[in-house]
């Protein structure tokens, strides 16, 4: 955060909103707040206004550590030709519920 | 041309009067957060205001709606509806608190009289959920989720402002000089009031000046400020609530009114 063209403005937040029938929260979107009081009152504002959640979250966006895009090849990759991962080969029972 | 509209008038009974003083409190206060829109100091807080004066329409539609509908019980014929009496009342006709009409003023000053409006219709709403009149008390049901998330917004923002920089407490401190003296017609209690808490249609304004003034103190104590000394001037007696307005009102008006006069009977 030491870019001179923010030094005036407040930190960015990213936001989560989990919806009505959703049972984890997704990223929506980001914002500017002061704080966490006004950061969830903003993302309250902002991005459930048209009935998208039941529950906010936010956290800074400088506290979000992500993968170097310049990694992808080499984090994700590998992953294209292992389809045996994927648990379709298996019959689930009904008993486990939304995995 | 089509044929212009004339001013439509509603009922006067008490009833009707004291849903449309609700009804037009919260139709004015929404038109003047309404020139926030592309104005506010940060996109969040934009569209912060403009929920809010959504929301306070959607309080004056109901409001207005049912007031028609009380109006035509009393009187027969058909029921004039929201667009008619939000669009097409002359001035006198208007029944809000003075306070709701005076200019959008700086931040502060918009900051400082939602939290006031706020709470004040946070505790008419909790009172109106047990309203004689079924319909209200559905109303109120609704709205006091609303006005709750509205004190706690506007009070947040209020602390905020009284506990920030030498400009934003100066800007606050100026702003409720300035509305102070408004208050006090919030709190008046008329024949109207009268006939409301007689038939368990709602609470008599001035029943809630104590709830409201300890919410208050306790508010501008936390940012800083104290309640100001009463001054010579009280907006009270003839005031907005009886229909005698500030000079803000007709060109309040002029804007709400332009499109339904211009082009009678548009609709989206």
């Amino acid at each position: 955060m030491s870019d001179p063209s923010q030094a005036n403005e407040w930190p960015l937040w990213e936001v989560f909103v989990r919806s009505k029938s959703g049972l984890d929260h997704k990223h929506c979107g980001s914002l500017h707040a002061a704080d966490a009081k006004m950061a969830i009152q903003a993302a309250r504002d902002v991005y459930t206004r048209r009935q998208e959640g039941t529950s906010v979250w936010v956290v800074r966006s400088d506290q979000i550590i992500a993968s170097d895009p310049g990694d992808k090849s080499m984090y994700f990759d590998p992953m294209v030709d292992k389809v045996y991962r994927h648990p379709t080969f298996y019959q689930l029972p009904q008993s486990v519920d939304q995995m | 041309m089509n044929e212009r509209p004339s001013s439509i008038e509603p009922g006067r009974s008490p009833a009707v009067q004291y849903v449309l003083r609700l009804g037009d409190a919260c139709l004015i206060l929404a038109q003047r957060l309404g020139e926030w829109c592309g104005h506010a100091p940060v996109l969040e807080e934009d569209i912060a205001l403009t929920n809010t004066a959504l929301d306070l329409i959607g309080q004056a539609r109901a409001l207005l709606t049912h007031a028609g509908q009380l109006s035509a019980a009393e009187r027969g014929g058909a029921a004039l509806d929201e667009d008619q009496l939000a669009f097409l009342r002359e001035e006198r006709d208007y029944l809000n608190p003075t306070l709701v009409e005076l200019p959008r003023g700086d931040f502060a000053l918009t900051t400082l009289r939602n939290a006031m409006v706020a709470t004040w219709l946070q505790l008419l709403w909790q009172r109106l959920g047990a309203s004689s009149d079924a319909e209200l008390a559905g109303i109120a049901a609704k709205a006091v989720k609303e006005a709750r998330y509205h004190q706690r917004h506007a009070a947040d923002w209020v602390v905020r402002l009284g506990d920030g920089t030498e400009e934003s407490k100066r800007r606050l401190a100026d702003a409720l000089q300035e509305l102070w003296p408004y208050s006090a017609e919030l709190f008046e209690t008329d024949a109207v009031d009268e006939y409301a808490a007689a038939t368990g249609l709602g609470p008599r304004w001035s029943d809630l000046r104590q709830e409201w003034l300890s919410q208050m103190s306790a508010l501008l104590t936390e940012a800083g400020l104290a309640i100001p000394a009463d001054v010579p001037f009280r907006s009270t007696g003839r005031t907005g609530r009886t229909g005698q307005h500030s000079e803000h009102l007709g060109y309040l008006l002029t804007d709400l009114q332009y499109l339904q006069r211009a082009y009678p009977g548009g609709v989206w």
